[in-house]
């Protein structure tokens, strides 16, 4: 299947690039992306994931064609 | 309800009196509050002048949840109208980054719903702050 993998912010700085087309079989979560992209790294827990632009959870489901997003906490600022 | 992202400066009090003469014509006299807020770049942060900021956003996620954010306050409170703007790109000190305005019949509807929007704005929509300091750049409370 083809996933494609967006990243944003400080997170796109670090990966060196905006996104990746992903086409692979063994596939079936969000964590398994991040794990392929990132090769063979953990999801880090701070880190926020989307799935065809809803936030997602690491074992949220994936499936072919599906747009997946990494990206840092949001910008909250003070109350 | 109308939200919408804006990559040049905007006067939101000119915004809102527009908005409400055109959009709200329709229910004139229906609605009792307006409840406006209006978030502006500071020029000092963490304790360092900062020149300019740039906003990045997440172009259809960040406007799907903004839109979901406005229909949730919409379920729970008895809103007339909402508008939200906010900036995205390169913003100055003093540039106005975010309005949110609500009209309500009364009061205590305006304010909840509006403070409620602004919380889960700041909270979910996907935006992140880069700032220019004197010694380079910095992303904003974005701890990768």
């Amino acid at each position: 299947m083809t996933i494609r993998v967006r990243y944003f912010a400080s997170l796109r700085e670090k990966m060196g690039r905006i996104e990746d087309t992903l086409v692979a079989e063994d596939i079936a979560t969000v964590s398994d992306v991040w794990r392929v992209v990132s090769t063979g790294q953990p999801l880090p827990e701070q880190l926020l994931c989307a799935v065809n632009m809803e936030y997602a959870k690491a074992m949220d489901p994936v499936k072919d064609g599906d747009e997946v997003a990494f990206f840092p906490p949001v910008t909250g600022g003070l109350e | 309800m109308t939200v919408k992202l804006c990559e040049t400066e905007f006067k939101p009090y000119a915004e809102v009196d527009a908005y409400q003469h055109q959009a709200l014509r329709e229910k004139e006299g229906e609605f009792g509050a307006t409840s406006i807020f209006v978030g502006t770049m500071r020029d000092l942060n963490l304790g360092d002048a900062v020149t300019q900021m740039t906003l990045e956003y997440y172009p259809g996620m960040t406007e799907r949840r903004l839109g979901q954010i406005v229909d949730e306050a919409q379920s729970r409170w008895n809103l007339l109208d909402v508008f939200v703007i906010h900036r995205v790109g390169v913003i100055k000190p003093n540039d106005t980054i975010v309005l949110v305005a609500v009209w309500t019949q009364h009061r205590d509807e305006a304010f909840a719903a509006c403070r409620h929007i602004i919380e889960e704005l700041k909270h979910t929509a996907p935006f992140w702050k880069k700032e220019t300091i004197k010694d380079g750049e910095r992303w904003v409370e974005s701890t990768i």
